[in-house]
Parts: structure tokens; C-alpha cells; sequence
């Protein structure tokens, strides 16, 4: 290898821990600080998912009490509902998870490590601005979970739902709604630069010949997730700035009493909270698609049109966000167009399952971890996109609207479809990215315990939904105990394969297998991280790479 | 670092700016939510301070770089895509004040706008003459840009910039006039809301301009910029017509339309 080779002589020694982890200007490292920070936040978030599960688990209010938060229940104290408690842990979680867990995980993460390694650039296009991205994320990450224990609502915290929606955000007394708003304010722009970088990096720093239907399908789903970002984040931007005034200085863009309109917040915060669900799942489209090829022998089927597919849900998830707003009085006409352009995404969507499926048809499949995931993936994201039809449906969604269908809906689609791409990357890459191999077995029991938790967690809430079971609250009557409690134990073996999971990761990291081979899965993948030795150098293409390095597949 | 780099990009050594940078922003906001519950100003002062000393030292380094010839072509080309898709994020945060703006206008909450009581500028008098003052800035540093770039003519590069600066503080200066004699208040009422938030953060960005082709002037005389090579200048120019081009639409749209 040409890299191997000027590696040889590359006599300089790594820099020391501060330099390398606070000063980076190298992609590759950025990548794995946004991995692990994301994975802290991840198990942050869902720790708190474990303990509003517990507190579900049975009907009555036996953890989240006013005379203190509770870990073991006692029937024999006296417990008040602590409604407040409740709402800020959905909060959190919402922010947490939408923010500050899963992009940065996938388009920070995968994104910063492996779109120059696969488009074959020595590193992203401004490798400084690079590294101001983490940190800003890291202190809108810091900034979100502070106010959690800022005073707010009644006692600490903030309580209004990740969506922020006024005039709750606006009335709320407190300075941890204020934190909130400056939390998503950093993490927009730590986002909006991000974009900037990758979209930049995508278009002039592609390897020689490397034109842009020749570019692999991973680099292409960052460059769709860098323009959706770019597009939507300033206008969250412009939304949460009107909160803060509204809140601080007396004006009134959502007060009616001075002539303004919540609603208006409602159409720039989904202007924005749309395209944001596609960020969180377009990257996990690249990666699957890496995965499926690869254990299934066989080049993507379709790749030109996964590509315009991807560019396809990226262009109409600008133009369906008023789909989230059905029951909020608008006219019939307008409910009608969203409704149906909501349904035409559902062609491009259905244009890549059914790629992925054609690409493993006929190959010869080898049901390795990542390729589990993988299924995972396109099982969950199915499911999820099914209902997501049913929802679509205006005068379906007046049955279902805030009920748990709609919890168990977009968790399926977009917060287990998307872990599961970030696992399958995870497994697919950690070989690269640490040397070192996981054990296979490890690996495979961890996708069993996650299916099986998260399908236990997130199926029955379906029909806790068509029972009318509504979300965000934190008790129920008798009559929905019974999906709840099996809901519960399903979010506790979730949450044991996440423990598994960080145990396999940090048990790989330092006594894995360590791997000796450039492409130590011995399958056809002919991306150019392949072509690399694991954990690649410091430094990446420093030669560029030739064209025969990657132009295998004459398919296309 | 790079000593066997074999190709033209940029690779950098370790920088402490962003690191600094977020933890200075950090500052600064929660400085700002203190100063929002009455803790006072101070903290967030610190942090804007620190925030201002990142950016000095930042774009100092950058100038340095630039000076000592790493921005190889494509380089350029790169900081040239992210200006640009810089403005396009700008462009959209302005979406979200114009679509508030024209939401309030065509649907007013009440039925009637301006909303019932507001008296609005007229746009013929002082609204005009901003405009064509900003129109007249964006020529002049076209034109610099013009004479230099083809010409090579580094004292009309010199003298536009000096006359944009002066006609963008002009407008600055103006419009704080406006603010002054504003007939309708910032709070209470979703007219003055939309219209002092819209045209206050285009204020902002035209001081923010204005700072960045007095930074250009600066080069300019010292002689940083060479016709061929002069991405900072190209830079400010075009941020200077974004602005230019916002106060278009927002003439037309807040001030002869929306009144």
C-alpha cells in the first residue's frame, strides 16, 4: 500500500493525550470522540428511559414521588405523584436522544471517520472547524443535561417535551427551559458547521476519478444528511431565538394576547423536526447498505437509484412537516396535500428495502454480527415505516394522535432503526477503527437480547395505542397494565444488552483479536477503508489513491 | 506534521481554538441565562469576550496560513464552498423571521394588519434611503473588487472598501435613528416582534460585515491580497451582498408590503 509504505518513515511519534484529544485537526480521531460521547449520552438517556419504565411498569405511582425519587418501590410510604419529575425525564430523554446522541453518532461519528476514508481524502475539508464542531457539542450536550438540575417548572428541570412547544416553553418559570433552548442553539451550530465541512469535503476532496455516481453509497448518505442539516437547523435556530424572547424580553410571536401564534412555532419547529428524522436515519441507510453487500457477496443492487432514492427522502422531508400537526386546525385542503406527500415518500423508501433485498438475493449470505444488525435494521425500519402509512392518514391520525402507537411508530422507525444501523456500524468498523476484533459470540448475543428487548419494549405499545393508552403521562388505569408491564421488560433486557454491548466494546478495545489484515472479513468490499491497514495510520492518503484501488465494479 | 504529504489539501497541526472556542461559548450563553433571571451580566460578558478573543486569534492564524502560501488552489476552492454554504445557512435562519413576518401579515391572529393601534414607517422616507445607501455600498466594493481582480489596481481596491465601510456605517447609524423614533414598541405587540427582531438581526449581520471589510481594508493596505489570490476579500464581498439582499426583501416585504 502507498500509505503503509510512507508510514514507514513517518517518524513522528503520536501527540500526547491533550493534543491529540482537545487539539485534534485529524477526522479519524474527531470520529471516535463523537462516538464515545454519544454513547455516554446514549446510556444517559436511556437510563432514564429505564426508570420511567419502571415507573410504568405497574399502574399507580411508585417511584417518581413529590416526597422524593425512589430506586426500590415501598407500599408502605406514603407516595405523591411527581408529574413534574415525569415530564422533565421525557425531556431529557427527547433531547438527549434527538440531539445530542444519535446524529452526532452517525454523521459525527461513522461520518467524520470513514467519508474521507472511503471518498479517499488525507482528511476533511477544514480539519479545525472540524474539531469546534465536538466541542460545541459537548457543551450543548453539557449545557441540556445541566438543566436538568437548574431550577425550573415546579422544582427543578424543564418539563415541556423535546419539541418545546409554546406556550408551555414560553410560561415555564425557570432558567432550565433557557438552558434547553441554548442547548439545541449549540448543538445547531456544532450541526450547522458539521454540514458545511462534510458537504464541502464530499464535493472537492473526492479521490481522482472518483466521479459522483462512482462515490459509495455511505459518503453519498452524509452528503444528503449535510444538506438537510444545513437547510433546517438555522430555521430551529430562528424558532428557539423567538422562544427565548417571548420568555426574556416581552415579545409576543406566540402569545395571542399580543397578536401571536403558538401554532406558528409548531410549523418552524416541524420545518425543522422533520428533516431532523431523516438525519437520524439517512446515514443508517449508507451504512446498511455497506453491510448487506458485504456479507451478501454481491455489489448493491440498484445503486443509482438508491442514490436518487436517498436524495429523493431528503428533498421531501422538507415538505411534509405539517403531518405532525393534523389535529391543530388546519384546513382540510392543506391536511389533504400533507397527507399525501407523506405517502410519496413511502416510493423512494420502499425503492431501497427492496435494493437491499434484491442485493441479498441470490448472494451468498453469511450472518455475521453487523449483517444481523443489518436485518435488524430493515425489519425495525419496515415495521416502523408501516405504520408510519397508517399515521399519515389525517383522519387516522385523529384516532392515534399522542396515543403510544405513535411512541411505539417512531421508536421502531427511528430510534431502533437508527441504533440498529449505528450497532451494525459499530461491528462492521471496530476491527478498523481499534485493530482489535470483537468476539463473534459476544456480538451476536448482544443483537439477540436488543431485538428481543426492543421488539418486547415497543411492539405491545402499538396496541396500548389503538386501546387509546395517550403519551407523556405518568400513570394509567387498570385496564392497560397488563402491555405495559411486558413493555417494561422489555425496556430492562434493552437496557442489559446496552450494558453487554459496552462491555464487548471496551472487552474488544483492549483484548481483542487483534487484526492483522487491511480487510480482515475476507468478503468482496472494495471500499477504500479496506485498503488500509486497522487502525490506519495517523495520517490517510497521503498519496492519493489510484482509481484502480476502487473502481472495481465495472457495473456501474 | 505533514512532512510526507504528497497532495495539495490542508492538513493542519493541532489546534487549542475550538476547544477554547466551544468553552467560551459555553460561557457566554450560560452567562446569558444567568442575566435573563437577574444574576447579572458579568459571566456572559467574560464569555463574549472570550468568545471575540477565539475568533481574533483564529482568523489571525488563518491570515498567517494564507500568508505563508498553504492555500494551494484547491484549498481555496474548499474555503470558497463553505463561505457559500455558510450564507445558505444564514439565508434560512432569516426564512424563519420572514415566514413569522408573513405568516402574522396574511393571517393576523385579530383579523387586521399592521395590527390595530400600530402606526408603521413610511417606507419612501428613511427606509428609501437605506437602501439605496447599502445598494451603493454593495457597488462600491463590487467594483473594488472589479478593479482589482482584472486590473490589478490596488488603490481602487482601497478606496472602494474605504467607501463601502463608510456607507455600511451610515446605514448602521441611520437605522439606529429609525429605531429611535419608532412609533410602535419591541415588546407587547407581534408587529414590533417581527420587526425589530428581522431588521435587528439584519443590523447585526451588517455591523458583522462591516467589521469584516474594515479587516479586509486593513490587508488590503498591509498588501495581503494578490488579483489572483484573494479568497478573504471574495469572502466579504459576497457576505456584504447577502446582506445587501436581505434588506431587499425585507424593504419590500416588511416595510412597502407588510404596511
Amino acid at each position: 500500500m502507498a500509505d503503509a509504505a510512507t508510514h514507514a518513515h513517518d517518524h513522528h511519534e503520536r501527540p500526547n493525550f491533550f493534543v491529540r484529544w482537545f487539539m485534534s485537526t485529524n477526522h479519524k480521531d474527531i470520529g471516535i470522540l463523537y462516538l464515545f460521547t454519544a454513547g455516554f449520552f446514549g446510556f444517559v438517556s436511556v437510563l432514564f428511559t429505564v426508570y420511567m419504565r419502571m415507573e410504568l411498569m405497574e399502574p399507580g405511582v411508585q417511584y417518581m414521588c413529590l416526597e422524593g425519587a425512589r430506586l426500590i418501590a415501598d407500599p408502605a410510604a406514603e407516595c405523591t405523584p411527581n408529574g413534574h419529575m415525569w415530564n422533565t425525564f421525557i425531556t431529557a430523554h427527547g433531547i438527549l436522544m434527538m440531539f445530542f446522541v444519535v446524529i452526532p453518532a452517525l454523521f459525527g461519528g461513522f461520518g467524520n471517520y470513514f467519508m474521507p476514508l472511503m471518498i479517499g481524502a488525507p482528511d476533511m475539508a477544514f480539519p479545525r472547524m472540524n474539531n469546534l464542531s465536538y466541542w460545541l457539542y459537548m457543551a450543548g450536550a453539557t449545557l441540556g443535561t445541566l438543566s436538568m438540575f437548574a431550577p425550573g417548572g415546579d422544582g427543578t428541570g424543564t418539563g415541556v417535551g423535546w419539541v418545546l412547544y409554546a406556550p408551555l416553553s414560553t410560561t415555564e418559570p425557570g432558567m432550565a427551559m433557557d438552558m434547553a433552548i441554548f442547548a439545541v442553539h449549540l448543538s445547531g451550530v456544532s450541526s450547522i458547521l458539521g454540514a458545511i465541512n462534510m458537504i464541502t469535503t464530499f464535493l472537492n476532496m473526492r479521490a481522482p476519478g472518483m466521479t459522483l455516481f462512482k462515490t459509495p453509497l455511505f459518503p453519498w448518505s452524509i452528503f444528503v444528511t449535510a444538506w438537510l442539516i444545513l437547510l433546517s437547523l438555522p430555521v430551529l435556530a430562528g424558532a428557539v431565538t423567538m422562544l427565548l424572547t417571548d420568555r426574556n424580553f416581552g415579545t409576543t410571536f406566540f402569545d395571542p394576547a399580543g397578536g401571536g401564534d403558538p401554532v406558528l412555532y409548531a410549523h418552524l419547529l416541524w420545518f425543522f423536526g422533520h428533516p431532523e428524522v431523516y438525519m437520524m436515519i439517512v446515514p443508517g441507510f449508507g451504512i446498511i447498505s455497506h453491510v448487506v453487500s458485504t456479507f451478501s457477496r454481491k455489489p448493491i443492487f440498484g445503486y443509482l437509484p438508491m442514490v436518487w432514492a436517498m436524495i429523493a427522502i431528503g428533498a421531501l422531508g422538507f415538505v411534509v412537516w405539517a403531518h405532525h400537526m393534523y389535529t391543530m386546525g388546519m384546513s382540510v385542503t392543506q391536511q389533504a396535500y400533507f397527507m399525501l406527500a407523506t405517502m410519496v415518500i413511502a416510493v423512494p423508501t420502499g425503492i431501497k428495502i427492496f435494493s437491499w433485498i434484491a442485493t441479498m438475493w441470490g448472494g451468498s449470505i453469511e450472518f455475521r454480527t453487523p449483517m444481523l444488525f443489518a436485518w435488524g435494521f430493515l425489519f425495525m425500519f419496515t415495521v416502523g415505516g408501516v405504520t408510519g402509512i397508517v399515521l399519515s392518514q389525517a383522519p387516522l391520525d385523529r384516532v392515534y394522535h399522542d396515543t403510544y402507537y405513535v411512541v411505539a411508530h417512531f421508536h421502531y422507525v427511528m430510534a431502533i432503526g437508527a441504533a440498529m444501523a449505528i450497532f451494525a456500524g459499530i461491528y462492521y468498523w471496530i476491527g478498523k477503527m481499534s485493530g482489535r476484533q470483537y468476539p463473534e459470540w459476544a456480538g451476536k448475543l448482544h443483537f439477540i437480547l436488543f431485538f428481543i428487548g426492543t421488539n418486547l419494549t415497543f411492539f405491545p405499545q402499538h396496541f396500548l395505542g389503538r386501546q387509546g393508552m395517550p403519551r407523556r403521562y405518568i400513570d394509567y388505569p387498570e385496564a392497560f397494565a397488563d402491555w405495559n408491564y411486558l413493555s417494561s421488560i422489555g425496556a430492562f433486557i434493552g437496557f442489559a444488552s446496552f450494558v453487554w454491548f459496552i462491555g464487548v466494546v471496551f472487552y474488544t478495545i483492549f483484548a481483542g483479536r487483534r487484526v492483522a489484515e487491511d480487510n480482515y472479513w475476507h468478503l468482496p468490499a472494495d471500499t477504500l477503508e479496506w485498503k488500509l491497514p486497522s487502525p490506519p495510520p495517523e495520517h490517510t492518503f497521503e498519496t492519493l489513491p489510484t482509481p484502480d484501488m476502487w473502481d472495481t465494479a465495472k457495473h456501474h | 506534521m505533514a512532512h510526507a504529504k504528497n497532495h495539495d489539501y490542508h492538513i493542519l497541526s493541532p489546534s487549542i481554538w475550538p476547544f477554547i472556542g466551544a468553552v467560551s461559548a459555553f460561557t457566554m450563553l450560560l452567562g446569558a441565562v444567568l442575566w435573563f433571571h437577574d444574576q447579572g451580566l458579568w459571566v456572559a460578558l467574560i464569555g463574549f469576550a472570550m468568545v471575540a478573543f477565539t475568533m481574533f486569534n483564529w482568523w489571525s492564524t488563518m491570515i498567517e496560513e494564507a500568508q505563508a502560501g498553504e492555500y494551494t488552489p484547491v484549498v481555496e476552492i474548499s474555503l470558497r464552498y463553505g463561505f457559500l454554504l455558510f450564507i445558505l445557512s444564514e439565508v434560512m435562519f432569516f426564512v424563519a423571521w420572514f415566514w413569522n413576518f408573513i405568516k402574522h401579515a396574511l393571517y393576523p391572529i385579530d383579523g387586521v394588519w399592521p395590527p390595530e393601534g400600530i402606526e408603521t414607517f413610511d417606507p419612501w422616507h428613511l427606509p428609501l434611503v437605506n437602501t439605496i445607501i447599502l445598494l451603493l455600498s454593495g457597488a462600491a466594493v463590487t467594483w473594488a473588487h472589479h478593479r482589482f481582480a482584472h486590473n490589478g489596481d490596488r488603490k481602487a481596491l482601497i478606496t472602494g472598501l474605504a467607501l463601502a465601510i463608510v456607507l455600511g456605517m451610515s446605514f448602521t447609524v441611520l437605522q439606529a435613528m429609525e429605531y429611535s423614533e419608532a412609533p410602535f414598541p419591541f415588546s407587547g405587540n407581534i408587529y414590533g416582534a417581527s420587526f425589530f427582531m428581522a431588521t435587528g438581526f439584519h443590523g447585526l449581520h451588517v455591523i458583522i460585515g462591516t467589521i469584516f471589510l474594515a479587516v479586509c481594508l486593513i490587508r488590503a493596505i498591509k498588501g495581503h491580497f494578490t488579483p489572483e489570490h484573494h479568497v478573504g476579500f471574495e469572502a466579504a464581498a459576497w457576505y456584504w451582498h447577502f446582506v445587501d439582499v436581505v434588506w431587499l426583501f425585507l424593504f419590500a416585504v416588511i416595510y412597502v408590503w407588510g404596511s
